[in-house]
């Protein structure tokens, strides 16, 4: 069932075909044509200049939409903090909440949620959804997606946001099916149409080469995933919030069933030295020529507050541990600078940390296709360039 | 016998995938499609099991005709048999039809003791299939697993990476794994197996075959629309520092300063 093509309105202008990432069209000696490679994922109709091409109809299986109401972020805590990309999720959140203007909600599963709902007292946030329980000590996949697909099924929200951490990947998935809609991964920009209620789901599509804004029209409620560190955090209310409504969730005893268990958490790494959450990461590749090396860039982090990650290059040379490694087959990073020292600038490593606010790049090779993408480049060799910035640092940088 | 599945995906090589600076379109002139490329590990992880502990490692994808070569590919790299999920009434599909497609199909092939997927496939970057698969079928999920610690007939043992660190969790069969590239290096194919892996007829299976419900595939089973495509602005414009280290130094921090992002004396 490939994309339905009307041959007379066709221009044979073959944007589409030089558009389409699996090859399936092609103009041939009976005008153009569409193999059965075809995804429908309908990027051709977004460029066709006469509205040539359509997705096939299909019958959609109706749900009343007006059902659903209210912007829900998931409250994802640790420890019984909360994570700060939640504190984002907010800003974002209440935005899309004055549009639909409908109300904003935070839905925090845990077994002791008191100091979550300190934190959320100083925000603006409508309603607090608690479900506390001493067998929700340890985050569990199964229990949690529970939880929360019972709540939704209750109280059926419009929007569910939820941080694109570990954590969020894990669960937000899951959710997803159980209530069978919609959800779009790591979302860069988020709208909402403030008529339909639908919501805009901007996010990169084929290596972050192309942006792709995808829709969930038919089905509610309608899910985002959103990479810590996009959204800008919201600002604490001047006071206390007076009129927030706290609800505490009794757990369904069937929903708390898991067929695993977790036996040990290891934290190898220190909270501070998590490279999704840091705000400045110095990246150390290939060049960096050895472990000696990496202990430069160690000092280096260590005077300017950064923590060190890695190209695959790196890690795969047993330099640095995988748990470091930047870049499509390791961690996406969103930091206010981003070092890449010695790193060339490989695809696959800068769609893990394009989206960072401010790029370094220090290689010898001036060729290098990391300069293409940095804001500022130093073309000399490192173990010069960055002793000096250590003694800067040391000197000038306010920590 | 017991079945130890892996789901793969055939992907475009997304590293091929250049923006025509011209045209501002996708140039996929010369853009091959590919094993994704954190399946072999999934794949190399089942092989292990099955050395272990016996049972059959099945290798599954979605995808056109032409997606028989992944199959090909795992069969060269140690899986046993391989099933080519394929038909126009699969075309569209997004995580949650996909998830449902593949959830079917493992439901029809029958004993599954451990489901294996790559972390995420480099075309979506969802990593959104493993854990649907997972909520389809009703099992318990391990995501992000680096380490299988100890498994016998009735649990596992793991190690799944977190934001800081791991946990290790112990979880009853059959459940679904999607692993890192941490936790093995997949073995070369040897000239026998790759010729192997060049001969070999997947098994087709259409909607049919797996007793899927026609309403949750593809197009039809999809929620979600792309309703708009476009190229990121390149808003980098690259400023070189020249200078000694020193003027560099100087030249550097005074602009990360002006820029905001860090704050100097």
């Amino acid at each position: 069932m490939p994309v339905v093509i009307d041959k007379d309105l066709c221009i044979e202008c073959e944007e589409c075909v030089n558009i389409c990432p699996f090859g399936s069209l092609e103009l041939g000696p009976s005008g153009l044509e569409c193999s059965d490679t075809c995804t429908l994922c309908g990027i051709c109709l977004d460029v066709c200049p006469s509205e040539a091409l359509t997705l096939p109809d299909v019958p959609e299986e109706e749900i009343d939409l007006k059902d659903y109401k209210d912007v829900w972020i998931y409250g994802e805590q640790k420890r019984g903090s909360l994570h700060p990309v939640v504190l984002e999720l907010i800003g974002v959140g209440r935005e899309l909440a004055r549009k639909r203007n409908c109300r904003l909600g935070v839905v925090s599963i845990g077994n002791r949620l008191d100091q979550v709902l300190a934190t959320l007292k100083h925000y603006d946030v409508d309603d607090i959804f608690l479900i506390q329980h001493q067998q929700l000590k340890d985050y569990n996949s199964e229990i949690y997606a529970n939880l929360l697909t019972d709540l939704i099924r209750e109280k059926k929200p419009e929007i569910i946001l939820s941080g694109a951490t570990l954590r969020g990947r894990s669960l937000i998935p899951r959710v997803a099916v159980k209530v069978r809609t919609g959800l779009t991964a790591d979302c860069t920009e988020l709208d909402v149409d403030e008529n339909t209620g639908n919501l805009l789901q901007t996010r990169p599509a084929f290596g972050g080469n192309i942006m792709a804004t995808i829709e969930c029209p038919n089905r509610r409620p309608q899910m985002a995933t959103v990479r810590p560190r996009v959204m800008k955090t919201a600002s604490p209310l001047p006071s206390p919030h007076k009129n927030q409504v706290v609800q505490n969730i009794d757990p369904l005893l069937s929903s708390l069933r898991s067929e695993t268990e977790i036996l040990d958490t290891v934290d190898s790494l220190k909270e501070t030295e998590d490279l999704t959450e840091a705000g400045i990461i110095v990246a150390g590749g290939r060049g960096v020529g050895a472990p000696k090396g990496f202990r430069l860039l160690e000092r280096f982090a260590k005077v300017i507050g950064g923590v060190i990650g890695a190209s695959r290059a790196a890690v795969d040379a047993g330099w640095v541990p995988y748990s470091r490694q930047v870049g499509q087959t390791g961690r996406t990073v969103h930091p206010d600078i981003y070092f890449a020292c010695g790193i060339s600038g490989a695809v696959q490593h800068l769609v893990g940390m394009q989206s960072s606010k401010i790029i370094v790049a220090i290689n010898k090779d001036k060729d290098a296709p990391i300069f293409n993408y940095a804001d500022y480049g130093i073309v000399a060799d490192m173990f010069e360039v960055i002793p000096e910035l250590i003694k800067y640092a040391e000197r000038r940088v306010k920590r | 016998m017991k079945r130890l599945i892996v789901c793969i995906k055939q992907v475009p090589d997304t590293s091929d995938v250049r923006i025509d600076p011209e045209t501002n379109t996708l140039v996929r002139e010369g853009v091959e499609s590919i094993l994704n490329p954190l399946d072999p590990f999934a794949i190399e992880e089942a092989v292990r099991v099955k050395e272990r502990m016996g049972g059959v490692v099945t290798a599954i994808t979605m995808g056109p005709p032409q997606a028989k070569k992944v199959l090909q590919h795992a069969i060269a790299l140690g899986a046993d048999e391989g099933y080519l999920i394929c038909g126009p009434e699969f075309a569209g599909a997004d995580t949650l039809a996909t998830s449902y497609t593949l959830a079917q199909a493992i439901r029809r092939l029958g004993n599954a003791v451990l489901i294996f997927c790559g972390k995420q496939a480099i075309d979506g970057d969802t990593a959104q299939v493993g854990p649907g698969i997972a909520a389809h079928l009703d099992l318990p999920q391990l995501i992000y697993v680096r380490k299988i610690r100890k498994i016998n007939k009735r649990y596992i043992v793991v190690e799944s990476m977190t934001d800081t660190g791991y946990e290790i969790i112990r979880s009853t069969l059959p459940a679904v794994l999607t692993v890192v590239k941490e936790i093995n290096e997949p073995r070369l194919p040897s000239l026998k197996s790759a010729m192997k892996g060049r001969r070999y007829e997947p098994n087709v299976l259409g909607g049919e075959e797996i007793k899927a419900d026609f309403n949750r595939l593809g197009l039809k089973g999809s929620p979600t629309r792309v309703v708009r495509i476009f190229v990121p602005e390149q808003a980098r414009k690259t400023k070189i520092l020249t200078g000694n280290p020193e003027e560099i130094a100087v030249n550097l921090f005074s602009s990360l300063q002006k820029e905001g992002v860090l704050r100097c004396q």
